[in-house]
């Protein structure tokens, strides 16, 4: 178990610094930031003292261990535009993010699982029709496209809460709203063909043949099941904490990190844009680990077979 | 008795000849087909289709209402503040969204499939990097990475729809692995390597013939994804530039008139959502007949 954690571990670091590389290159190869924050008709001399202040007249690959160098010691530069360090930044737009996407990841939880479930347990009624249906709709409608339909209805046509901004908790629901109506139509599709799955499986029919009630059948047999399958997908879910809500937080005006995002990338603030990739990463790397290691503790199989 | 049974048995067949056809073709499959061809036609003939050329300015008819709002059969979708025929706007938009979705989804089948056989053919560390590439690619939300190429590398529609590519290659390149490891176990593959056919006939004529409807219908998956994709890049002013317009673009814009002339963000949202949910419905329906070992 000790030797599976640490070659999960090697293999999150490896993911980690293969995204700060790609990033370090693809945004220093891309464009001379001298230039774009300069404007090109800038004197000379004060361009070349910028680069030399950032560092940008050496070669790409000193540039590259420097920041390496930096980022091991967790200093991720500072913002080209106001000259503070980058993670304080992002850092800074946390608290808002999360105040968005964590009730609206218990949103989904509370509504796409239970319905699932449902579901397949009334396979085929109109209710499992009902949901199915609109969890097709939550999923392909795009996550822009419902904010603005919520805004039409709740703030433009009925006027309860406000359309964008963020001053107080009538602002967070519209926001929260959409994030938690499609995850939770993607959770309900989910659950209800894992559900599905193991409803079909001989030792469900066994299970009922014992004479068990169709309840405790359910309660002790078909949810531990379906739980494994719909556990990686909620990990998933929470690795995008951080980073879901970029198209949502510019609709609403949120001034979380997906909008910090947008407009770091708008205004080709590189530091900024690199701390925010950093960051999602190493939540989406140890998300995926926090759900290998969940493995072990719901399905016992697991324990035996560390792959 | 039996001869009632005789009599009743070629009433069913009889009855059944409608009732078959929308077994074998539901009637929602037929209205997202339908939508689809509607979509290719208007992508494929937007230049003829469009009333207006789609930045033509008509100031004297600035913000007006659609025909069943107020409107005239002069600008049948309305118009926008500077006074372009939202129709026109649509049709143009129609035109790139699908194009590049549709190029997005062939380069993403196109890497994904040939990454996917060569790490199948080669295996050892070729197939480990590969491997490597496919879980990086699936543990990182593509639409940060996707904004950060985009902003930093400039915007044009080539680098855009080459982008849209990269989105879900991981997809055909797990399938085209999987696929390709389980028909080299199988006789057909190593019976014609015996015959001394080269690889490329191998997996060009047999192996990609036979896992050939898989993709497909993964392909249906991955379509609507690169719309969405798309679309909300363009919404954040990220992805396609004007002058060019996409339905992403046609929303963005419209959200700041949202309280004054809402239709001109409702008309590229129901095609978005239309056009997304057809193509899903046709994927479930290609699916079951295609693929039944997917369902």
């Amino acid at each position: 178990m000790m030797r599976y954690l640490a070659g999960r571990l090697l293999r999150a670091m490896l993911t980690i610094f293969l995204v700060v590389t790609f990033a370090f290159f693809v945004l220093r190869l891309s464009g001379d930031p001298a230039l774009l924050i300069m404007s090109v008709d800038a004197p000379p001399e004060s361009i070349a003292a910028f680069r030399q202040s950032w560092g940008l007249d050496q070669p790409v690959w000193v540039q590259y261990l420097a920041y390496i160098g930096h980022a091991l010691t967790g200093d991720l530069g500072n913002s080209m535009r106001d000259g503070r360090p980058a993670i304080q930044l992002v850092v800074e737009r946390i608290p808002a993010t999360l105040a968005i996407t964590v009730p609206a990841f218990l949103l989904k939880i509370a509504i796409g699982v239970p319905a699932g479930i449902y579901a397949a347990l009334h396979r085929n009624s109109l209710a499992d029709r009902l949901t199915m249906v609109l969890s097709v709709a939550g999923f392909t409608m795009p996550s822009f496209v419902l904010a603005l339909l919520l805004v039409l209805l709740f703030a433009v046509r009925l006027g309860w809460l406000p359309s964008s901004g963020a001053d107080g908790i009538a602002y967070a629901i519209l926001p929260i709203v959409t994030l938690g109506a499609a995850g939770a139509a993607i959770l309900a599709r989910f659950t209800r063909s894992a559900m599905l799955e193991v409803l079909g499986q001989p030792f469900i029919r066994a299970a009922s043949a014992k004479g068990l009630p169709w309840r405790r059948v359910v309660a002790e047999h078909a949810l531990p099941n379906a739980a494994i399958p719909t556990t990686t997908i909620i990990g998933f879910m929470v690795g995008t904490l951080i980073a879901g809500a970029v198209v949502v937080e510019s609709v609403f005006a949120w001034p979380g990190v997906g909008r910090l995002l947008v407009v770091a990338v708008a205004n080709r603030d590189l530091a900024v844009v690199q701390a925010i990739l950093l960051l999602v990463a190493a939540t989406m790397v140890s998300a995926n680990i926090a759900v290998d290691l969940l493995y072990g503790w719901i399905d016992p199989r697991m324990r035996q077979v560390p792959r | 008795m039996t001869e009632r049974a005789f009599t009743a048995i070629p009433r069913p067949i009889e009855r059944s000849r409608t009732a078959r056809f929308f077994e074998a073709w539901p009637p929602l499959t037929l209205l997202a087909m339908a939508w689809v061809a509607l979509m290719l036609v208007v992508a494929l003939g937007a230049d003829w289709l469009a009333p207006y050329h789609f930045a033509a300015l008509d100031l004297k008819a600035r913000l007006q209402p659609p025909i069943l709002f107020g409107g005239t059969w002069r600008h049948a979708l309305g118009t926008d503040e500077l006074g372009r025929d939202v129709l026109s706007r649509l049709i143009v938009s129609i035109r790139i969204s699908v194009l590049i979705a549709l190029f997005g989804t062939l380069i993403a089948a196109t890497l994904g499939t040939t990454l996917g056989f060569v790490a199948a053919h080669f295996r050892r560390s070729v197939e480990w990097l590969i491997l490597t590439l496919i879980d990086f690619q699936a543990s990182m939300p593509f639409l940060i990475i996707a904004l950060a190429v985009l902003a930093f590398f400039g915007n044009s529609l080539v680098l855009f729809v080459c982008l849209m590519g990269l989105n879900s290659w991981e997809r055909y390149a797990r399938i085209a692995r999987g696929l390709t490891l389980s028909a080299n176990e199988q006789g057909y593959a190593g019976a014609i390597r015996q015959l001394g056919a080269s690889s490329w006939r191998i997996y060009g004529l047999h192996v990609l013939p036979n896992i050939a409807s898989t993709l497909i219908v993964s392909m249906t998956i991955t379509f609507p994804e690169t719309i969405l994709l798309e679309s909300g890049l363009s919404f954040l002013g990220l992805g396609v530039q004007p002058p060019l317009s996409s339905l992403g673009n046609m929303v963005g814009y419209g959200r700041e008139y949202i309280t004054r002339a809402s239709w001109i963000l409702l008309f590229p949202s129901a095609v978005i959502i239309l056009t997304t949910l057809s193509i899903s419905i046709l994927g479930d329906w290609l699916r079951d007949r295609l693929d039944p070992t997917l369902r």
